[in-house]
Parts: structure tokens; sequence; C-alpha cells
């Protein structure tokens, strides 16, 4: 479990975070959505540690993140697995040698040990026959299951996914997100995704927070978001067409 | 203020570059890929250039020596000097930060750019360690790259001398041979230990630190190139001063 409380985050004169408290739960899909520049990308950073937050506190499973020393702090990162929006394969390796990196890194198994492993999970995100190809080579949805193999590899208690179907078409989008609730499900992760696409919040939103100008603005699940009536959320949910009507629809079918 | 920092932030890279070392066994990797990438990869250009400035020396010092009381040996002997003391080391050196760090300090920051960096961090493993370390590691290997550059600059002189018809090949080599201070060696080599340092650690830095996106990048390699050239210009004159005068 993450526990965050009263996070601040400023770029110079900019407050960007300002006050944010959540709980993210174990074995769950937790969605952080929100408009871009509402300080989705900056939270998942201060999640995992790559933006120090100038107040509050960010504690995994008990440990707060802000007392442990740098060594306990990388111990803790060999924990996360992260899929970035770009997916940030290494693209002098292959996809086989992507997905071993975090094994050749932390672990001390045989090579046969590793490459059984990547096997598996390369199988698990349904791409085992694409071990030799270079990250240049395979399309934007196939990057994306690399590197959630990549994320998942070496077992990791918490993963974080930043827009992982950004750019891709709504079928393959799909998958990724099945891809990883099954995931979170299987390895009982703590799992959260930063995203701004409503299927994924109807799809896996077990938990989601929204985000508006640095604040949370409004917290529930893919069952109780569409019958808020908090303004940000509806001008957020409702800002295309489809789901205009798709409201119309459910609140004539409820009448 | 900015230059503070940035050499601040440049002293603290280079304490973090030596600190939770990378595992041996991917380390070993790395550093191999390093030296093709960095040394063996330069071989080519480096051979060209010194084999034909070389050249351009001895001719330059034939053509100046037109007083018939100067012996004609005195061409190989300019050209020794020349290549050993100066050209081979620091020209080759700010030529090298053209080639070698601008692929540092492009291939770094696009890694930057690609948030491959921050994969790395996120995994827990020191960035810094495992990018710059192996190119540090590489260019240790850089003063043989400036043996070679010395051997073929004097034997594009040769070359030159001898097609030229400026002087006689005995001439030349005993020119070569004349008044040989064996310390101009070590002093060429040390500052070419100083310049592979400066070589690795500055375009990586530029690299490591920089913002932004594409264009960034490129902005970065040439501020590298830059700085680079002007931290092997300071250091030469002021190793110079040292160990010379």
């Amino acid at each position: 479990m993450i526990e965050v409380r009263d996070i601040h985050k400023s770029f110079g004169d900019t407050e960007i975070l300002k006050g944010i408290s959540t709980t993210f739960e174990k074995g769950k899909t937790s969605l952080v959505i929100g408009q871009s520049g509402s300080g989705k990308t900056v939270f998942l950073k201060c999640l995992l540690g790559l933006f120090t937050p100038e107040k509050g506190q960010i504690i995994y499973d008990g440990q707060s993140y802000t007392d442990l020393s740098p060594d306990q702090k990388r111990t803790l990162r060999s924990e996360m697995g992260m899929v970035f929006q770009g997916s940030a394969l290494f693209d002098s390796m292959t996809i086989g040698e992507n997905v071993m990196f975090p094994l050749r890194m932390f672990t001390k198994q045989s090579m046969s040990e590793m490459q059984d492993r990547v096997n598996l999970v390369l199988k698990r995100v349904n791409l085992a026959d694409a071990q030799k190809k270079m990250p240049s080579e395979a399309s934007g949805g196939m990057q994306k299951r690399v590197a959630i193999a990549r994320a998942i590899v070496n077992q990791p208690k918490y993963l974080f996914c930043d827009e992982p179907n950004s750019g891709l078409d709504p079928r393959t989008a799909i998958v990724i997100d099945n891809l990883i609730q099954e995931i979170t499900d299987e390895y009982n992760i703590t799992t959260i995704i930063n995203s701004h696409d409503m299927n994924s919040v109807m799809e896996i939103g077990e938990k989601i927070v929204f985000l508006k100008d640095g604040v949370k603005a409004w917290e529930g699940s893919n069952a109780t978001i569409f019958r808020t009536e908090n303004e940000a959320v509806t001008n957020f949910v409702y800002s295309s067409e489809l789901f205009k009507k798709v409201r119309r629809m459910y609140q004539e079918e409820n009448e | 203020m900015t230059y503070l920092h940035n050499i601040g932030a440049y002293f603290i890279m280079i304490k973090d570059m030596f600190r939770k070392p990378t595992r041996w066994s991917v380390m070993k990797g790395l550093i191999f890929k390093e030296i093709d990438d960095l040394i063996i990869g330069s071989m080519g250009i480096v051979a060209f250039i010194s084999f034909f400035v070389g050249g351009v020396v001895t001719i330059q010092t034939a053509l100046n020596i037109s007083n018939p009381l100067i012996p004609k040996y005195l061409v190989g002997f300019a050209t020794r000097q020349s290549v050993i003391l100066e050209f081979a080391p620091t020209f080759i050196s700010i030529i090298m930060a053209g080639k070698v760090g601008s692929y540092i300090t492009s291939s770094i920051g696009t890694m930057r750019v690609t948030e491959q960096i921050d994969a790395l961090e996120v995994m827990g493993i020191n960035a810094i360690n495992y990018l710059v370390f192996p190119k540090f590691v590489a260019m240790m290997f850089y003063p043989f790259v400036i043996s070679i550059a010395m051997f073929l600059g004097i034997l594009g002189g040769l070359a030159a001398c001898v097609y030229g018809g400026f002087t006689t090949v005995e001439d030349y080599v005993r020119g070569v041979q004349e008044d040989f201070i064996p310390f101009h060696m070590a002093y060429a080599f040390i500052k070419t230990f100083v310049f592979a340092f400066l070589l690795a650690t500055i375009p990586s830095y530029y690299g490591y630190f920089m913002r932004g996106g594409s264009l960034e990048v490129g902005k970065a390699s040439t501020t590298a190139f830059v700085w680079t050239s002007v931290a092997i210009i300071l250091s030469n004159y002021l190793l110079t001063q040292m160990l010379l005068s």
C-alpha cells in the first residue's frame, strides 16, 4: 500500500502540487486522471522518487520515503516497476536484453534462470517471438508490452504506468489496460496509472483520483465517476460528444 | 552564478561516478562497447588527420628554411617537436572533443530525452556510474590513439619530405632523432591523460543534465564541444607551464 500525505511540489515560483493526500491499495489498479497540466506526471514522479516534494510524506508499506537513506531508497526503487509514456526502452539492447536488464542488475540468477524468466514474462505479454528484435523494429503497442514485461520481470511490489496507452489505437489500448489489470491481480501488486483516457477509466479504474490544478478534486471508482455531481469531474469526463451521449442514455434509462 | 553552479554540479557528478558501482558482469560489457565506440571508432579519422597534418607541418617548415646555413635535418627535428609536444596531444584532442564529445553528449542526452535515464534511476541504478564510468575507463586508452597519431604525424612528414623533394630520408630521420629528450614524451602523455579525463566527463555532464527535447540535445552537444575545448586549452597552458618551464 502507498499512502500519500499532503505533498507539495514547486518548480521556481510555480506550485504544481498543492497538498495531495490519498492512499493506493495493494492488489488494486488505481488511476490518477486529470487534464494536461493538472500535475499528474509530477505526482507520479514524486511517488517514484524522481522528484522530491518540499512538504509532505509518501509512505510505502509503512516506510516513509523521505526518512530512508540513499541506499534504502535504491533498494525500495528496485521493488518498483515503471512503464513510461514513451516506453523508455534501452535502444542499444534487443527486446530480450531490455527485459533481462533488471535481473542482470539486481539478481544473482544464472543466465539460464534469467532466460527462463524472460521467456515467461514475454510469453505473458504475448511477445514470445520478439526477443531478438530491436525496440526500433517494434510497433508502439509492442514497445508498451515490452515495457510492461521489463517492469514486472523482477516481481515488483509497486507498478507505475505513465499514460500507458497514449498514442495507441483503441483496440490495442484496451489490450494494454487489461494486461495491466490482469498482472496487478496475478502478482497482487500496487498499481498506479496516470491517464486521461476515459476508456481506461471505465475498463480498469478500481480507484480513481482526479487532479485539477495540483489539488485532488475528487476520489472514487469507475462505478461512481459517472454518478458524481462534482463539476470539475463532469467537465472532464463529459468533454467529448460520445460521453455526453452516454450520459444522456444513462439518465434516460434511470428515469 | 550559472558557471559556479555548473562547476559544482560537475564535481558532484565526478564523485557520483565512483559511488555505488554497477555490477562487474554488466560493467565489463559496457566498457568494451565504449572502447570500441570511442577509441577504435576514432582511429580512422585520427590516422587520416595525423598523417596529412604531419606532412603539412613538414612542408611549411621546409619552405620557411631559406637560409643555407640552417641544416636540412632541422625539418625532421621541427616536425618531431611539433607533433609530439603539441599537434598529437592537443590538436587531436580538440578534434576528439568534436567527434567523441558530441557523440557522448548526444547519446546520453537522447537517453535523457527519451526517459531512459529516468528508467535507470527508477530501477535504483546509479545512472551516472552506469553511463559515465565506462566512458571514463575507455578514455584511459586514449594515449594509445595519441601514440598512433605521433607515429603517423612523423611518418606523414617523412612522406611529404621525400615526395616533395625538400630533404632526403636520411636527413629527415636524423632530424627526428636529434636532441631527443625522453621527458617530452612523458609530458605529452601526462597531458593526454588529463585531456582524456576531460573528454570523457565534460560531454557526459552536458548530456546527463540537459533538459528539453531533440533541439536541446544538439545545443548541449555544441556547448559540450565549446567547454571541452576551453578546458583542454586552459589545462594545456597550465600543464606546459608546470612541466616544461
